[in-house]
């Protein structure tokens, strides 16, 4: 339908036919928003010809209540309490964009549940015709509502103490080969590569059970490989089991494997689906297992800056979901990603309370009542070289996987991974003397690997691998380029 | 073999210039520092004996030294760490924690395998006696 047909003439709020959005209550520049209300921004193109205002009362109505049409039903229901609320719609300098921010009564959605919150606010109107493209861009969850979420598993805290593992990065890297390897030769490199000094080694997204590798040989080799990890360094050691398949009923089955076998962590993909994850989720505390979330096809929709949905709120959804882990962006990795719009997401997933920020693309305030916080994953084209970098703009409470950039050393995947331990553990101990590490990096590292032959070698094969890509999405504030 | 436990186990052995600056580290962040030492360094051991309590008001690095000399001198043939702990709301747990002092001779541990059915097979982490044989890793 037209958002702008109205008839030409004014007709009553009740009349049969059609009426403007905005006229029906689903735009109010004067509404106040609840504490407990969600609230979301949303970035809008309307057609041409459509009223911005009137484009984004449509969102409002389309995500809440509304219909096509005015129907006499909603005379029944305290509507004004269900109609979600378009408040402010911002206009976005130098484009055809707009922010719709838009508030929904907490009543409009189903406590603890992804799935229906989700139903509600991107179920339909996506497609809506009157809409050139839609984002949503940020969602204000309420203590009020997250607090009726299980949210991490575990969390950072607990995660590190479970480990015993405190003050630097976390160390990983993803299994390569992504397919083809058998479950014994599988085995072999989780195992050179934990011996050598790496936390964690992980399964890709797309390692299941193929014809290839089943996924139990894979599941005991890497025990093996796990195990005869933790006795060569006197360490806590954890390989990402992934145990995405076709039903529920068999990830419960793998889960309950890999946790028999002794596993601290199993992995799942995004592409589960948001009810599956929440219930691994809730199987993971159950039984004490760190549950790794890899964000597998976020890609296709949260990209783009005019479509879909920003990574930030999937980050949200997330951690109240209950991931102990998701991937987040590297900034200097082969992946999108703008340093700070990921600054953003790794706050998000971190921090306990944060106030809106639009260089970080927060457009709103988050307070997450003590919710526990979810670990960020780095991974993706990063390297030894790097480090002084990742700590920087990453911090301390996060996994660096490093994929290639360990197995692929030169002198073998042992070697790889002692070169990324070094370098952590030097960049942390000139961080904490208070050492200006990020400009003096290189000759940290340089120093560092006079001593260590695994680093040297590491730094001489990747040290001119950058990926220099303008990013797609970057918050309007400030727009960068991707740091080398 | 060397044991790989804490922040810092990949790099040299720290000086007592290295430890001291960590050590500030914790104070300037107002971090409470400990120590703990330990003959069962197995990974899973949360428990290491505690050398007193944690020092939560001792702000003097000088002091703070003396204290690791004094564990050291006590348990020569222990691992001892030192820990920074910060207790601000959300975090409330350990944030530094790293070995400053090692045995003479570190055995390592061995993996005992039990097999039961279905190539299922149960792990165990054994700590080796020292100056013993048992390398059966």
């Amino acid at each position: 339908m037209d958002g702008n047909n109205s008839g030409g003439k004014h007709k009553s709020r009740w009349a049969a036919g059609i009426t403007p959005y905005a006229e029906m209550g689903y735009y109010d520049a004067d509404y106040e928003p609840k504490a407990t209300d969600i609230l979301c921004a949303f970035r809008l193109v309307p057609q041409p010809g459509v009223d911005p205002i009137e484009a984004s009362a449509a969102v409002a109505g389309e995500s809440s209540t509304a219909t096509w049409t005015v129907v006499w039903t909603d005379r029944l229901t305290p509507y004004e309490n269900y109609q979600a609320k378009c408040y402010r719609v911002d206009p976005v300098p130098g484009t055809d964009q707009y922010i719709a921010y838009i508030a929904y009564d907490i009543d409009l959605f189903e406590e603890g549940s992804i799935a229906n919150l989700t139903s509600s606010i991107i179920g339909n109107v996506f497609g809506f015709k009157a809409l050139k493209s839609l984002r949503l861009e940020d969602m204000r969850i309420p203590p009020h509502y997250a607090k009726t979420f299980q949210g991490p598993a575990h969390g950072i805290v607990m995660e590190r103490e479970y480990l015993n593992k405190f003050g630097r990065p976390l160390l990983g890297a993803t299994v390569k080969p992504k397919l083809g390897l058998s479950a014994r030769n599988y085995g072999r490199v989780v195992y050179e590569a934990l011996r050598g000094g790496l936390d964690f080694t992980k399964d890709d997204e797309n390692i299941n059970s193929q014809p290839f590798m089943r996924w139990r040989d894979r599941y005991l080799f890497c025990m093996e490989a796990v195990n005869r990890g933790m006795a060569a360094t006197g360490e806590i050691k954890g390989h990402y089991l992934n145990v995405t398949a076709g039903t529920m009923e068999e990830m419960y089955e793998r889960a309950d494997f890999a946790k028999e076998l002794g596993s601290v962590i199993v992995m799942v993909d995004l592409t589960i689906g948001y009810t599956a994850i929440q219930s691994m989720a809730k199987w993971a505390r159950r039984n004490g297992v760190i549950l790794h979330l890899h964000r597998a096809g976020h890609g296709t929709y949260t990209r783009q800056k005019t479509h879909g949905v920003n990574f930030r709120v999937i980050a949200k959804w997330m951690r109240l979901a209950g991931v102990d882990h998701i991937h987040a962006g590297t900034v200097v990795g082969k992946l999108e990603g703008d340093p700070n719009a990921i600054r953003g997401y790794y706050n998000t997933l971190r921090a306990n309370t944060l106030e809106a920020d639009p260089t970080q693309g927060l457009y709103f305030e988050q307070d997450w009542a003590s919710l526990p916080a979810t670990m960020p994953v780095a991974s993706g084209g990063i390297h030894a070289g790097q480090m002084h970098q990742l700590l920087h703009l990453l911090g301390e409470d996060v996994v660096l996987q490093f994929g290639g950039g360990t197995i692929g050393h030169p002198d073998g995947i042992a070697q790889g991974a002692t070169a990324n331990r070094v370098a952590v553990e030097a960049i942390v101990q000139a961080r904490n003397e208070g050492r200006d590490f990020l400009s003096e990096g290189p000759e940290i590292l340089d120093k560092a690997a006079r001593w260590s032959p695994e680093l040297r070698k590491a730094l001489d094969v990747w040290k001119d691998v950058t990926f220099n890509f303008e990013s797609t999405d970057v918050p309007d504030a400030v727009p960068t380029l991707t740091v080398s | 073999m060397r044991i790989t436990q804490g922040t810092f186990s990949y790099l040299p052995d720290f000086t007592e210039e290295e430890i001291r600056a960590q050590v500030r580290f914790c104070f300037d962040n107002g971090w409470a520092f400990s120590i703990e030492h330990t003959d069962d360094p197995h990974p899973r051991n949360a428990y290491w004996d505690m050398w007193g309590l944690p020092m939560f008001d001792l702000k003097n690095l000088d002091d703070t030294m003396d204290q690791i000399a004094d564990c050291r001198k006590e348990f020569p043939e222990h691992y001892i760490k030192v820990n920074g702990f910060d207790r601000t709301k959300g975090r409330q747990t350990t944030t530094l924690s790293f070995i400053v002092h090692r045995p003479t001779e570190e055995p390592g541990f061995y993996l005992e395998r039990t097999e039961a059915s279905d190539r299922r097979i149960q792990y165990t982490i054994r700590l080796k006696a020292a100056s013993t044989h048992s390398s059966n890793n």
